[in-house]
């Protein structure tokens, strides 16, 4: 039903005209630009609006580098979260991976005194556990993605109130923190640069390896996939292991930004990463969820609350900015995706 | 024109009659002042190829376009608005049924005939018995064995055609018109098997035998010479003639979908029993299949065939392992392979292709660009310094597409924006790029008109003499006599005759077909 193309109208007559749609070919062109280019206009726009309005305090170069650096943890998340939805699976699981990875690494290393490089290493090996659980119960069990990851990501919450005994824990060593947030190159936190380096990978394993096609082949057809010898399973597994490990990475850039790690607001991430990754599949490559869409995404959403904040507007706009960003963002990536309904299971 | 003149000369009020309709999108004009009548009663075609306007008049009708000014249109002699109101053709008596049936498969059969009701009624409750007797009469009248309370999913696809059709016609009968509906079946047939296309067409005549008209669109000639009284053809959005169908022949109507006379392909029916084997399948069990074994040979093209349900369509899919087989081996390339264990990427190492029938749940993506469809299989070849070579895969992508004449050939342009001919020219370019050893298709021309089909099987012939051999399953004798050396014929999961060189005729190929089993009873068919 999702691929009827006749309920197109004008459609018919562009593949009817063999060749002949060279002046049309021009125009779906500068729609396709300005499509691709709306988002960083945007973001373009209202920077300028609260610069203008507030240009000493929005504008100085402080407001900006702390932007950049404090949001990096978002853009990692992000992008982890793209990953098996292009392969057509949720994953509501990855800021809990995030919360329960932060809290790791500061139990064991403020707590238990373990040294910081192994209390990282055992936070990625925590990561590839809930991956491979997640990827187990959707791909042995055919159970429904949204269904396995809304289960783990509330059990893994779990044991992070369990680990902390619903504790923030602080101590963590400077070592990371130098490492995460006080380095700075050109002003702005050398964590900004591990999040752009994350996002160059994501768009060139997606856009030049044939890793990166076949996962969108799954994503966007997995009868296709699999009858065109794609190992479909193989692809989800290593999706979704793949996106609890770049999870646990952001956990620990956000326990080296504040140098901590609390129960909570880890879980304040889930709902802007998804705004962010279907409002950046709007953008750069509209239609696929994309990771340089995803960065614009989640600064464009960053720089609207940053505003709005120092407009002096209560934080309560947080969620309602949030929020309605999210569901604006899927109704637009179904416009740009011509209503085709997508099918995520 | 002159239609509408004899018409009314003969006294009767056409149940439709159109003037004048024209259509532009853009700068395209889809319908050039397009007149055509209707009378009450009878099955009247509507042919053309993809993109000659048939969809874009169906539309107008269904009051989906609206039709450029200038245009008139009369349902049972009284005039309708043009744009037609939504709800109106409903109102005026007149019903559709899409190929997409509009069914849906996890409720009851009765649940999806009273559907309609559920929508527009306001009576609050539902007597199940009450409903299910009338469904029961309703089904009884048209000779159909369906039992109201199966699951719609359930049913062989022929009972789902033939479901869509009653409560189409069903509608029929609560419009102000009662008697003297229009029915429109838009392309009801292609994923229908032959005995169920003679199964659907008996409803239509009974339908018309009550006094409602019939609008059969269709791509296939013999099924339009079979039902219809009248035929109408549409060329590039201009009517280029009215025949009736009696004293009409194929070739004439043929002629008028393509503008020109085609030479219809032809294999010269090589006799390959000389050539070495390529691929030998022994007892081959699975599906419907049933020990079947047999040997093809190389550049051979050979058909499989039968009625529905023999099993001759399960076998591309078992020998590629996308479906599982019980037993079997296949012998290819000097090794042997048990089927049970196949799966395809296996198979793609064996040197196997498959085509499904289904072109976008299956074969390709529809919402990804022909670039990404036709290179999925050889990305590996395209790669320099560890990453894909988009420039130079673009430019395979457009040597093929031209090759294979996809038009437009445009590799941005989406798998699904494409007709159904030029899909399966991408589909089939996908995978003759990596030069199978052994190519499976099932049903390759489903949904694809005369030109595309044409140039589909230039393309098979060119690759088989290449060397590459084709397995080809279809219940289109007519395609089987065209492209195939030698065919083997299925009943019962068996193979009960193979027909080669000369013999391979479409004459021959539905005798032994039909002589082979028992003649299937009205409804016999077992849900798959």
């Amino acid at each position: 039903m999702s691929n009827d193309t006749d309920a197109m109208p004008g459609r018919e007559q562009l593949v009817a005209s063999d060749g002949q749609s060279h002046p049309e070919k021009r125009q779906i062109n500068w729609v396709r630009l300005a499509e691709a280019y709306a988002l960083p206009g945007a973001l373009l726009l209202i920077g300028a609006v609260f610069g203008y309005l507030r240009p000493e305090a929005f504008l100085s170069w402080a407001n900006i580098s702390t932007m950049l650096g404090s949001q990096a943890v978002l853009v990692v998340l992000t992008l982890a979260l793209i990953i098996p939805l292009t392969a057509g699976d949720f994953d509501l699981s990855v800021a809990s991976v995030l919360t329960l990875s932060a809290m790791l690494l500061a139990v064991l290393n403020a707590r238990m005194g373990v040294p910081i490089g192994w209390a990282v290493l055992c936070c990625f090996a925590m990561a590839v556990i809930v991956g491979l659980v997640n990827a187990g119960f959707i791909l042995y069990f055919r159970i429904p993605s949204l269904i396995v990851t809304l289960g783990t990501g509330t059990f893994v919450n779990g044991i992070v109130l369990w680990i902390s005994s619903s504790m923030t824990i602080s101590g963590i060593d400077p070592v990371l923190i130098n490492y995460v947030i006080v380095t700075r190159v050109l002003g702005v936190p050398i964590v900004f640069y591990y999040a752009l380096a994350i996002c160059f990978a994501v768009w060139y394993v997606f856009e030049y390896t044939s890793m990166g096609r076949r996962l969108i082949f799954v994503g966007r057809g997995r009868e296709v996939a699999r009858l065109s010898g794609i190992k479909v399973d193989a692809v989800r597994l290593v999706c979704l292991v793949v996106a609890s490990i770049l999870s646990a990475a952001a956990g620990i850039f956000y326990a080296g930004t504040i140098g901590a790690a609390d129960p909570l607001s880890g879980q304040t991430f889930l709902l802007p990463a998804f705004a962010a990754a279907f409002l950046g599949a709007t953008a750069i490559s509209p239609g696929r969820f994309n990771a340089w869409g995803s960065l614009v995404a989640v600064y464009f959403l960053v720089t609207g609350i940053t505003g709005l904040t120092i407009l002096g507007i209560q934080t309560f706009v947080q969620n309602l900015f949030y929020g309605a960003a999210l569901v604006c963002a899927v109704a637009l990536s179904q416009l740009v995706r011509k209503r085709e309904t997508q099918e995520f299971t | 024109m002159t239609e509408h003149a004899t018409g009314t000369a003969r006294g009767i009020a056409p149940s439709l009659s159109l003037r004048n309709l024209s259509k532009s999108f853009g700068g395209a004009r889809a319908l050039n002042g397009v007149s055509l009548t209707i009378r009450p009663g009878e099955v009247h075609g509507l042919l053309g190829q993809n993109g000659s306007g048939k969809s874009t008049l169906i539309k107008i009708l269904a009051g989906f376009h609206a039709p450029d000014p200038g245009a008139e249109m009369d349902l049972h002699g009284g005039p309708v608005p043009l744009p037609m109101p939504p709800g109106e053709a409903r109102r005026r008596g007149v019903a559709f049924v899409h190929q997409h049936l509009g069914l849906v498969p996890s409720l009851t059969v009765l649940e999806n005939l009273r559907v309609g009701d559920f929508a527009t009624k306001r009576s609050w409750a539902i007597n199940w018995r009450k409903e299910a007797e009338r469904a029961r009469q309703v089904f009884a009248h048209f000779d159909l064995d369906i039992d109201p309370g199966a699951r719609v999913g359930d049913l062989a696809p022929v009972q789902k055609a033939l479901l869509a059709i009653v409560r189409a016609f069903e509608d029929l009968k609560e419009a102000e018109t009662a008697k003297s509906g229009i029915l429109i079946l838009d392309e009801p047939t292609p994923f229908l098997p032959r005995t169920g296309v003679q199964q659907l067409f008996s409803l239509v005549r009974k339908i018309v035998a009550e006094g409602s008209s019939v609008i059969f669109v269709s791509h296939d000639v013999d099924e339009i010479m079979e039902i219809t009284d009248r035929a109408t053809v549409l060329r590039d959005g201009v009517l280029v003639g009215t025949l009736t169908t009696k004293e009409a022949t194929p070739e004439q109507f043929v002629e008028l979908i393509v503008g020109r006379r085609v030479q219809m392909f032809q294999t010269s029916h090589k006799d390959f029993s000389e050539r070495p084997v390529r691929a030998r399948i022994s007892d081959l069990s699975g599906g419907s299949v049933e020990m079947a074994s047999f040997a093809v040979r190389e550049g051979e093209v050979l058909g499989l065939t039968g009625l529905i349900g023999s099993g001759f369509d399960d076998v591309p899919y078992l020998l590629y392992g996308a479906d599982t087989a019980k037993t079997g081996t296949i012998g290819i390339g000097g090794g042997s392979f048990a089927l049970e264990h196949m799966v395809p990427p296996a198979a793609l190492r064996l040197g196997l292709a498959l085509i499904p029938a289904d072109r976008l749940a299956c074969a390709g993506v529809g919402s990804l660009s022909i670039a990404d469809n036709m290179s999925l299989p050889v990305l590996d070849d395209f790669r320099r310094w560890g990453m894909l070579d988009w420039p130079r895969i673009k430019c395979r992508v457009r040597e093929l597409g031209s090759a294979y004449e996809v038009r437009p050939n445009n590799t941005e342009l989406t798998l699904g924006s494409l007709s159904g001919g030029n899909q399966q020219k991408v589909i089939l370019a996908k995978w003759l790029q990596t030069a199978p050893k052994l190519l499976l298709l099932d049903e390759p021309t489903q949904g694809v008109d005369v030109g595309a089909r044409q140039q589909l099987f230039a393309a098979l012939e060119q690759a088989a003499l290449t060397g590459t051999s084709v397995i080809c399953a279809s219940t289109d004798y007519e395609q089987l006599s065209q492209i195939c050396d030698r065919v083997l014929i299925f009943a019962r999961g068996r193979i009960i005759h193979e027909l080669a060189g000369e013999d391979v005729t479409k004459d021959n190929i539905a005798e032994v077909c039909l002589r082979g089993t028992d003649p299937v009873e009205k409804t016999g068919e077992t849900t798959p």
